[in-house]
């Protein structure tokens, strides 16, 4: 039994972040254990008109290589995934990506709401969901949708947080199975890989 | 928020086809249930009180199609992409026909073909190219028609236009300010003609030397994409190009093949095969 009384039956990982997640990001993506068995799906807000540059800084220390999926490409075991600039990114069912460039929400396209909603609804009881930094309200509604799904639930421990307003806003709307410091979410994460060897 | 279940979508998308002849049955879920959800709420209504709706009241259709699709777009999108479609493919395509045509596949409010026609007015051949612009919404056509835009959307079109380094110092040079609207010189679609046209059930109605069509296909799912693309081929003359968004691929659909990628990071095509 591991200390935070996990199991192999998930099936992917997604991260939410705004202004101040990047270090925890690259912290996590650069100690994630060679061949985590499941899919990282993260919605990071960013510049809107900046195409280039993101995902190659993200990568820079990643152990894996953090693409931009293109509009219905299929979601790989092991893959690190992230929304690209300008564009909404929903997971379908039957695990493939899909793009859309409706109005933005919360003022972000792409909307972490988007992100999380959409994969809570396809991975239900098998997804973790992970929200850092923030100084917007975004990825709130998602949380307590992965939570109503049977997902667990994350934020970074907000006097951790550049700014709190994401995970706060996440732990007012719903149930939140861990608050922790990105270096206790590393350990979780390695700790989740253990159940899959 | 209210939720919908896929039997729910299902029952809609099915109504729509049998009552007025619009197929949504193969959009890609994901967006159409949000826009479905949107619809209801933006109208208060039920799951039952649209179907009702949309079954007793025929003119709520065209408010309905306005709403589904989703009609976001702006001026001197991606503008790597434009600067290619000056430097190299319009002047491959002059090689061969000095005189050309365009398509611009769902073209919502215009924006893409107005910067289509100050590019070719800056580049001095906006006299030599017909285009035809199409959507299946006529509500945004009438938009687009207008070249007329609220002035808040400006500041974007604008930054867009300088990373595109047109050769005006400003797109205000284009359009008139009038109470809170940036009214579009009409002259800039002097050879420009908008239609009411459906991807998925309209006919192929002419053939082109350039097709765009960006942002349109992420709506549909794989299957649709896959017919879409067959009309596509069969409206381009053999050399033709075809763009599509910067984040769609063509690489699972099947007529990939008569197609070469001209330019992977803009998502330029050229049909090289019947
Ligand atoms: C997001 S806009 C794309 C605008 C522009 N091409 C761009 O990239 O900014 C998508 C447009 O596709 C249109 N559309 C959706 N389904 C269509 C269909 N079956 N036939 C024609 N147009 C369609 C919508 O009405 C909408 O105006």
């Amino acid at each position: 039994m591991s200390k935070f009384n996990l199991n192999n039956s998930y099936k992917a990982v997604v991260i939410g972040g705004s202004a101040g997640s990047f270090q925890g990001v690259v912290k996590i993506l650069s100690q994630l254990p060679k061949g985590f068995p499941l899919p990282i799906i993260m919605c990071l807000h960013r510049l809107k008109h900046v195409r280039n540059g993101f995902v190659e800084a993200l990568s820079i220390k990643s152990v894996v290589q953090v693409t931009e999926p293109y509009d219905k490409e299929n979601i790989k075991k092991g893959g690190v995934y992230l929304a690209p600039a300008n564009y909404h990114m929903s997971v379908e069912l039957g695990n493939y990506f899909a793009l859309s460039t409706e109005e933005m929400i919360n003022n972000s396209r792409p909307a972490i709401d988007i992100t999380l909603g959409t994969t809570a609804y396809v991975y239900r009881d098998k997804l973790i969901g992970i929200l850092l930094s923030g100084a917007n309200r975004d990825g709130a509604l998602g949380m307590k949708h992965i939570h109503e799904k049977g997902g667990l639930t994350i934020v970074q421990e907000p006097t951790e947080c550049m700014i709190d307003t994401m995970p706060k806003a996440a732990l007012a709307v719903t149930k939140i199975d861990h608050v922790m410091k990105v270096d206790q979410i590393v350990e979780f994460l390695k700790e989740l890989d253990k159940q899959y060897r | 928020m209210q939720d919908i279940d896929i039997a729910d979508l299902k029952r809609i998308s099915e109504l729509i086809f049998q009552k007025y002849n619009y197929d949504f049955r193969n959009y890609a879920m994901s967006s159409f249930k949000r826009r479905v959800l949107r619809i209801m709420e933006l109208k208060k209504l039920t799951v039952e009180s649209l179907i009702k709706k949309l079954n007793d009241t025929p003119i709520f259709i065209n408010e309905f199609l306005d709403e589904l699709t989703v009609n976001v777009t702006e001026m001197f999108r991606d503008p790597s992409f434009w600067r290619i479609m000056r430097e190299e493919i319009i002047p491959a395509i002059q090689l061969n026909h000095k005189q050309f045509k365009i398509w611009h596949a769902g073209c919502s409010s215009g924006e893409e073909v107005l910067s289509m026609c100050i590019m070719l007015k800056e580049m001095g051949i906006l006299h030599d190219v017909t285009l035809i612009a199409t959507d299946l919404d006529v509500n945004i056509l009438e938009k687009a028609k207008s070249a007329t835009y609220p002035v808040k959307n400006m500041e974007l079109n604008e930054k867009n236009y300088i990373r595109f380094q047109g050769t005006a110092s400003s797109l205000k040079d284009y359009y008139k300010e009038d109470s809170g609207y940036a009214v579009f010189d009409k002259n800039l679609f002097m050879n420009v003609s908008f239609r009411k046209h459906d991807l998925v059930l309209g006919d192929v109605f002419n053939k082109f030397d350039l097709v765009l069509c960006r942002n349109v296909m992420i709506y549909f799912n794989q299957n649709l994409q896959n017919e879409v693309l067959k009309k596509f081929h069969e409206s381009l003359f053999k050399y033709g190009y075809l763009a599509i968004g910067s984040k769609e691929s063509l690489i699972w659909c099947d007529y990939a093949n008569r197609f070469i990628v001209v330019n992977n990071e803009e998502k330029i095509y050229k049909k090289i095969k019947d």
